[in-house]
C-alpha cells in the first residue's frame, strides 16, 4: 500500500517536473527530449490508472511518433536557417 | 515618473495574472472534488451488449462497433492532416546518404519484427489491449526507421499505390458502412454474426492506412516521383 502510494507520488511529481522543464527549456532539442520522456512517464501513469489501451497509444503515438514528428520539424527549421545563411554567404561571394 | 508608472503597471499585471491562475486552479480543484464517488458511466450498457459486438475487448467494441462513427471520423482527420501537409509543398530533396553499417544492420533486423508486431497488435486487439491505432503506429515507426536510413519507395509505387494505401482505411470503413446502409438501412450497424469479421477487415485496412499516413507525415511534404530523385 505504502509502496504504491510512493510510486504514484513519484510518478505525479516526475510528470509535473518534466512538463515544467519541457515548457521552460530554452533549447528546443532539450524540450523535445523532455516531451518524449514526459510521454513515457505518462504511459506509466495510464498503466497505474488501469488503462492499458490508453497507455499503449500514449507510448506509441504520444511519445514515439509525436516526438519523431517534432524532431523532424526541428531539423527542417535548422535546415531553413542554414539555407538562409548559405544564400546570404553565396550572395556575398557573388558581390 | 513614467518609469515608476511602468514598474507599477507591470506589477499590477503580475497580480492580475496570479489571481486569474488562482481562479483557474480553484475552479479545477472544485470540479475534481465535486465528482461523484461512483460514476454511473456506460459500463453496464457496454457489458450487456458485448455478445453482439463481435470482439471480447470492451475498448475495441466501443471504438469499432458502438462508437464506430468516432473512429471513422478520426481516420478522416488523419487523412486531412496529411493533405494539409502535402499542400504546403514538396518533400525536401532526398539526400542519398547510405546509413552506416550499424544502422543498416539494425533496420534490416528490426523492420520485419515491427511488421510482425503490428500484425500481432492488430489481431490481439479483439481480445486484449491493442488495435488499429497501436498497430498502425508501430507500422509507422518501421516506416520512419526506413526513411531515416534513407530508403525510399520505388518510383513506380510512389503515385497510385501510395495514395491507395492512404485512403484504404477510410475507404474500407465507408464501404462497409454504405453496404450495411443499403442492406439493413442503418449505417455501421453490424449484424452480430458478421461483426467480428467486419471489425477485423476494417481494422486491418485502417492499420495499413494509419501506418503509411503517419510515416508520410514524418516525411513532411508531398513525395515527388519525378526524375529529380
Amino acid at each position: 500500500m505504502i509502496l504504491q502510494w510512493g510510486f504514484d507520488g513519484m510518478l505525479a511529481i516526475a510528470l509535473l517536473l518534466l512538463a515544467w522543464r519541457a515548457l521552460r527549456s530554452p533549447d528546443l532539442f532539450t524540450a523535445i527530449v523532455l516531451f518524449i520522456a514526459f510521454g513515457l512517464v505518462m504511459a506509466l501513469a495510464w498503466v497505474r490508472l488501469q488503462a492499458p489501451d490508453v497507455a499503449l497509444a500514449e507510448a506509441a503515438i504520444g511519445a514515439g511518433l509525436t516526438g519523431a514528428l517534432l524532431l523532424a520539424a526541428l531539423a527542417r527549421l535548422n535546415d531553413l536557417d542554414d539555407n538562409i545563411n548559405d544564400s546570404h554567404a553565396v550572395d556575398a561571394e557573388k558581390k | 515618473m513614467s518609469a515608476a508608472d511602468h514598474k507599477w503597471s507591470s506589477l499590477a499585471l503580475r497580480w492580475v495574472r496570479l489571481l486569474l491562475l488562482l481562479a483557474l486552479a480553484g475552479g479545477l480543484a472544485y470540479a475534481v472534488l465535486s465528482l461523484p464517488d461512483q460514476a454511473i458511466g456506460l459500463n453496464d450498457q457496454v457489458r450487456s451488449n458485448m455478445e453482439t459486438s463481435g470482439v471480447h475487448n470492451p475498448v475495441t467494441a466501443v471504438l469499432l462497433n458502438f462508437r464506430g462513427y468516432d473512429t471513422l471520423l478520426e481516420m478522416g482527420v488523419l487523412l486531412v492532416a496529411l493533405l494539409g501537409v502535402w499542400s504546403l509543398g514538396a518533400a525536401a530533396a532526398h539526400r542519398r546518404v547510405g546509413p552506416g553499417p550499424v544502422l543498416s544492420f539494425l533496420v534490416d533486423g528490426l523492420v520485419p519484427m515491427m511488421i510482425l508486431m503490428a500484425g500481432y497488435l492488430l489481431w490481439v486487439g479483439a481480445a486484449a489491449p491493442g488495435g488499429a491505432f497501436q498497430a498502425g503506429s508501430v507500422l509507422a515507426a518501421a516506416g520512419i526507421l526506413l526513411l531515416l536510413s534513407s530508403k525510399r519507395l520505388p518510383v513506380r509505387l510512389m503515385r497510385w499505390p501510395l495514395r491507395f494505401a492512404l485512403v484504404l482505411g477510410l475507404g474500407a470503413f465507408v464501404a462497409v458502412g454504405v453496404t450495411l446502409l443499403s442492406v439493413s438501412g442503418l449505417f455501421l450497424q453490424y449484424p452480430p454474426g458478421l461483426a467480428g469479421g467486419l471489425i477485423l477487415f476494417i481494422e486491418a485496412a485502417a492499420t495499413l492506412s494509419i501506418g503509411v499516413t503517419l510515416a508520410a507525415l514524418f516525411l513532411g511534404g508531398r513525395p515527388e516521383a519525378g526524375p529529380r530523385r
